[in-house]
């Protein structure tokens, strides 16, 4: 594969940016005001990327502060202020709109033979609505911050807390009603823009996990609004909802918040699901295990994913019957995780896997997210909750899942779609180093959080006691390690858009509508829009067979085969 | 109509990235759901904090539920389900070009009428503020659990309200741009997305007027 990339010998000099959708326009004007989807989700790209910097660059500061037992690197307020940005500005600048607003945006339609999604403004929309979100989010940081964590827990947000409470809130608000907006795009035009052909059983799983998440964030979201919008209120007006001083419950707002908020991990989570879907099949030349069952895994995850947000409240004192029932159900929900799992494995059997490093990530998505999906079972056994909560065990647990899983794939969608989306291809030696050092820097980071979590430490100390030093020595290395990863791709990705090798139209050999167009794609997608005759995954039905074999058509095959169709 | 002004009404009505009126219709009608959706997860948000406080000081809130305007909050409802009403017809009438004008009149009555709701929403909170009925030090009302019925009155009631100007600036946006260009108006989607925008603001009302204005009224 990357032999046929290497052959590839057009002259360097000849710019991608002339090319498809890029040679539309070269004016800051025509970014700022296109509507195709393609740019538009460049200009998402740039955005979380510029936040996942400032996020990383917050929780860089908390790592050099955890060096040492003693808080002597920033004081405990700067720390509260600190984490609760890096919080703030990962899950909802980055991790929400990470791959939807992204590779959704960019993607979908082309997945589904159409030239644009259902709205184009509406979708330029949602980037400004983001934008005003990230521009509230810059003024409360240099306003001073805030330090309530990013959970805004009241009755400390909305009446004691001495920060910028309401600009976070408001920024989140805002940036809410970006995704929403983007949540009712896609929901329509997978309803009503599929080609010819395009049935909702051939549909890529990637657009299947943009149909479920779509649907969760235009369920769940809007109540995290409305919850931030009431503490907001009572902050401003001091009209009391969660004031217990006046009779008011905080632990209502805690219901409200997580009812988005658990909902949000799988907003986060199932992009990443369909990204590995994706690639997997491709670099194993192998059509996905089970079609079906991953797709009523994805409906599945997303239906009970909003009955499970008591699991964050075991210790608030809410009803004991009520903590049965969510534990129940966050058991109930890993079922069909697992089953994603098991299917992704059973796809590589037999198959012609190579290591391009979009494979390397989705390995890294598929062993870090398994370890992140079974601590949670942990998690959501009430007596081994009540010990880890609030420890660095469950911070390890959610990074696992939100960083080793949906950042892993994310990285995977990078370069899987690059070649695509900026018509070059990137140095694969430095991707795949990237690759494997993110992979370790990350475990070197999380890894000891477990331990020390499970030993007691508890989570939002700026100082420790001594015996929790050794591990968050090794957690802060980890993370210097981590950190050059995610610089790595960076440089590379940016070289390679004016010295990469043109990349071919499908580099990967890989099925899927996106690839049957030039790249990078032209504005309206399709020279002539699609008509699909083919299932999803196209790939070798049986997996490897010899070459001899199968061109004798010998009967040995379908023993060696394991058929799976 | 000729054949040729059909044509030409629904090009000037059709917008990127649509070949079909009809199919856009459909994508516009299903977004529109699928946002209304949204905005009633939005009000559930509240809705459900209010049903919970409302469990746990029964008694507060009957009283403090005496306390809100009636008639007021009557009059209100009645004028928002009568341009509902007006509303109703405009979908339909606005595809027929000889009602075009009476589909924009409705309209404007659509939106004078939520004019005059906020108008009277005005002098109601004006007299709720003589009454120290805005929760704080001064509130009238001494029982528990009061002071929460009324700080859900007056954020209900203002999200509400902030919806409705809303509805009025798109209800007339939409009876601006019709007049200049009924062709338009004739085959644009945005006349049911619009209606179907006007039609939640009016239902969430009547379920606040339920649960804001009825309590603590009769034995």
């Amino acid at each position: 594969m990357t032999d046929a990339v290497l052959g590839d010998t057009l002259p360097h000099d000849v710019t991608t940016f002339d090319k498809g959708y890029l040679g539309d326009g070269h004016t800051l004007r025509s970014w700022l005001f296109t509507t195709d989807h393609k740019r538009i989700a460049i200009l998402y790209a740039v955005t979380i990327t510029i936040f996942f910097f400032i996020g990383g660059i917050a929780i860089a500061l908390v790592r050099i502060e955890l060096v040492t037992p003693a808080q002597d690197f920033v004081t405990a307020d700067e720390y509260n202020r600190l984490f609760t940005l890096h919080g703030i500005v990962m899950v909802w600048f980055f991790l929400v709109p990470s791959i939807p607003t992204t590779f959704g945006n960019f993607l979908l339609p082309m997945m589904i033979g159409a030239r644009d999604l259902a709205f184009p403004k509406l979708n330029l929309f949602s980037w400004y609505l983001t934008i005003i979100g990230g521009a509230l989010t810059i003024y409360m940081l240099l306003a001073g911050g805030v330090d309530t964590g990013w959970t805004f827990y009241t009755p400390y947000s909305s009446i004691y807390s001495n920060s910028h409470v309401i600009a976070a809130a408001m920024a989140v608000f805002v940036a809410g009603f970006g995704t929403i907006a983007t949540g009712v795009n896609f929901i329509t035009t997978i309803h009503t823009m599929r080609a010819p052909g395009m049935t909702w059983f051939r549909l890529p799983l990637f657009v299947w996990a943009m149909y479920t998440v779509s649907v969760v964030i235009v369920l769940a979201t809007p109540v995290l609004a409305m919850t931030l919008l009431l503490m907001t209120l009572e902050r401003f007006f001091g009209v009391p909802i969660f004031n217990p001083n006046e009779g008011g419950d905080p632990l209502l707002f805690q219901h409200l918040f997580w009812f988005y908020s658990h909902p949000a991990v799988y907003i986060m989570i199932l992009p990443a699901m369909g990204v590995v879907s994706e690639v997997i099949p491709c670099f194993a030349r192998r059509r996905l295990f089970g079609y079906d069952f991953m797709v009523y895994a994805l409906i599945a995850i997303s239906v009970i994913g909003f009955f499970v947000w008591g699991h964050h409240m075991f210790v608030s004192g809410q009803s004991a019957y009520a903590n049965l029932v969510f534990s129940f159900l966050s058991f109930i929900v890993a079922v069909p995780s697992a089953i994603k799992v098991f299917n992704w494995t059973a796809t590589l059997y037999r198959g012609q896997i190579t290591y391009e490093s979009p494979m390397l990530y989705s390995f890294g998505f598929v062993g870090l997210f398994t370890i992140g999906g079974l601590t949670g079972l942990f998690l959501a056994s009430i007596p081994i909750d009540i010990h880890a909560t609030d420890t660095y065990f469950v911070i390890a647990h959610f990074h696992y899942v939100m960083v080793g899983g949906t950042v892993s794939a994310f990285f995977a969608a990078l370069h899987f779609w690059w070649p695509k989306i900026t018509g070059r291809m990137y140095p694969e030696a430095w991707a795949r180093f990237a690759a494997i050092l993110m992979f370790f820097g990350f475990n070197f980071t999380f890894f000891p959080q477990f331990i020390m979590g499970w030993a007691g430490m508890p989570r939002r100390y700026g100082s420790y006691p001594p015996e929790f030093q050794i591990y968050h020595v090794l957690s802060s290395a980890g993370a210097a390690v981590l950190a050059i990863a995610y610089l790595m791709p960076l440089a590379y990705l940016t070289w390679s858009l004016r010295w990469g090798r043109r990349a071919p139209d499908n580099p990967w050999r890989a099925t899927g509508l996106e690839w049957q167009t030039s790249s990078p794609p032209p504005t309206h997608n399709f020279e002539k829009l699609p008509i699909v005759e083919n299932e999803p995954y196209d790939y070798h039905p049986r997996g490897y067979v010899d070459q001899e074999h199968e061109a004798a058509g010998t009967a040995e095959s379908p023993q060696k085969g394991g058929e799976q169709r | 109509m000729s054949r040729a002004t059909t044509y030409s009404a629904e090009e000037a009505a059709l917008r990127e990235p649509w070949e079909d009126i009809a199919r856009q219709r459909q994508a516009v009608e299903m977004g529109m759901w699928a946002f209304l959706a949204s905005e009633i997860l939005f009000f559930t948000g509240i809705f459900a904090g209010y049903t919970i406080y409302r469990s746990t000081y029964p008694e507060a809130f009957w009283v403090a539920g005496g306390h809100t305007s009636l008639f007021y909050g009557g009059t209100n409802t009645a004028i928002l389900l009568v341009s509902s009403a007006a509303m109703g017809i405009v979908p339909s009438a606005a595809r027929w070009p000889s009602l075009g004008s009476f589909a924009r009149t409705m309209l404007w009555v659509a939106a004078l009428l939520g004019i005059a709701f906020l108008v009277l929403k005005g002098f109601e909170y004006a007299e709720d503020f003589d009454e120290h009925l805005f929760p704080g030090p001064d509130f009238e009302i001494h029982e528990r659990g009061a002071q929460l019925f009324f700080a859900f009155y007056w954020c209900v009631t203002a999200i509400h309200a902030i919806h409705l100007i809303i509805g009025i600036g798109l209800v007339a946006r939409l009876a601006i741009a019709g007049t200049r260009d009924p062709r338009w108006f004739s085959q644009t989607p945005a006349v049911q997305a619009t209606a179907l925008y006007w039609g939640l603001v009016d239902v969430i009302w009547t379920i606040v007027f339920v649960i804001l204005y009825l309590p603590g009224r009769g034995s």
